[in-house]
């Protein structure tokens, strides 16, 4: 049963340190801020699930399970207000996003100035 | 009174998942807090349908489920992209509407776009939210409307 739990454990915690590893190599990689918040927020979510969930099944002890699945419940209430805030901020800035000219249609929604108050 | 009482609830479950002592005087010290600052939510008149939103219900629980798989797919769609961006970067900007009137349902509807990797909540309006997406695949998920139809089943505004 040890043994189950662990090979578990093992394949949660790997393919999360995988995918923090992507989202490192994708903040450095993508071509700017917007895509690279989309990165940080595998870190955020399925990463973060995933190390979390491993851990929990690790601990003997209720109470550190409980915890550890509490966290998890935290950053993922606070970390979509973070991106928001960041997203938010560097558009009312007036920061462009880039966008992809190959068959996009709404581009003209996508205007700096009408997210001003 | 009864969004009170069960403020204080959620708050003595909390306490007790997150202490770990239980002697009398340590409970005992743990209630009165408890206690003190349900009181003190309730004079301050945050508990209400935003402060505390009692009346969600289980339905929120099988949202998260959802949302959860939702999650899941769109990071490896986000994973690919980082990648391969050749191949799968499109990123693209759009609005949608948004159909919940309450300002809980639409900050959650808003947060749970964001929590998806791959589309982010760059502005919310009265009744639209602009979405900036990584790639038509992942903007799809918006456009299609089921999340803002899903949060509003959850909110009870259908």
């Amino acid at each position: 049963m040890d043994l189950v739990l662990d090979i578990i454990t093992w394949i949660l915690m790997l393919t999360g340190c995988v995918l923090l590893i992507i989202t490192g190599f994708g903040l450095l990689r993508l071509p700017d801020l917007y895509t690279r918040i989309h990165a940080g927020g595998m870190a955020d979510t399925l990463a973060t699930f995933l190390i979390f969930i491993g851990l929990a099944l690790q601990s003997d002890d209720f109470l550190v399970t409980a915890k550890l699945l509490m966290v998890i419940v935290f950053v993922f209430f606070t970390s979509p207000t973070a991106s928001y805030a960041l997203a938010h901020a560097s558009f009312v800035a007036g920061l462009k996003p880039m966008l992809d000219t190959t068959g996009s249609d709404q581009r003209d929604s996508a205007d700096p100035d009408e997210g001003k108050d | 009174m009864l969004r009170t009482i069960s403020l204080f609830l959620v708050l003595m479950a909390v306490w007790l998942l997150l202490s770990g002592y239980y002697t009398p005087l340590i409970i005992s010290f743990g209630i009165a807090s408890c206690l003190l600052s349900a009181l003190i939510a309730r004079r301050m008149e945050v508990v209400d349908n935003e402060g505390h939103p009692l009346h969600l219900g289980p339905r929120i629980v099988f949202y998260w489920a959802w949302l959860l798989k939702e999650i899941f797919k769109a990071n490896i769609d986000v994973a690919k992209c980082v990648l391969f961006p050749k191949t799968y970067l499109r990123p693209n900007m759009f609005t949608a509407k948004v159909t919940q009137t309450s300002d809980l349902g639409k900050v959650i509807y808003a947060n749970s776009i964001t929590l998806t990797p791959g589309t982010v909540t760059v502005d919310l309006d009265n009744d639209t939210v602009m979405v900036h997406a990584m790639t038509e695949n992942s903007a799809e998920g918006v456009k299609s409307g089921e999340m803002d139809r899903r949060v509003t089943a959850v909110m009870g505004e259908a």
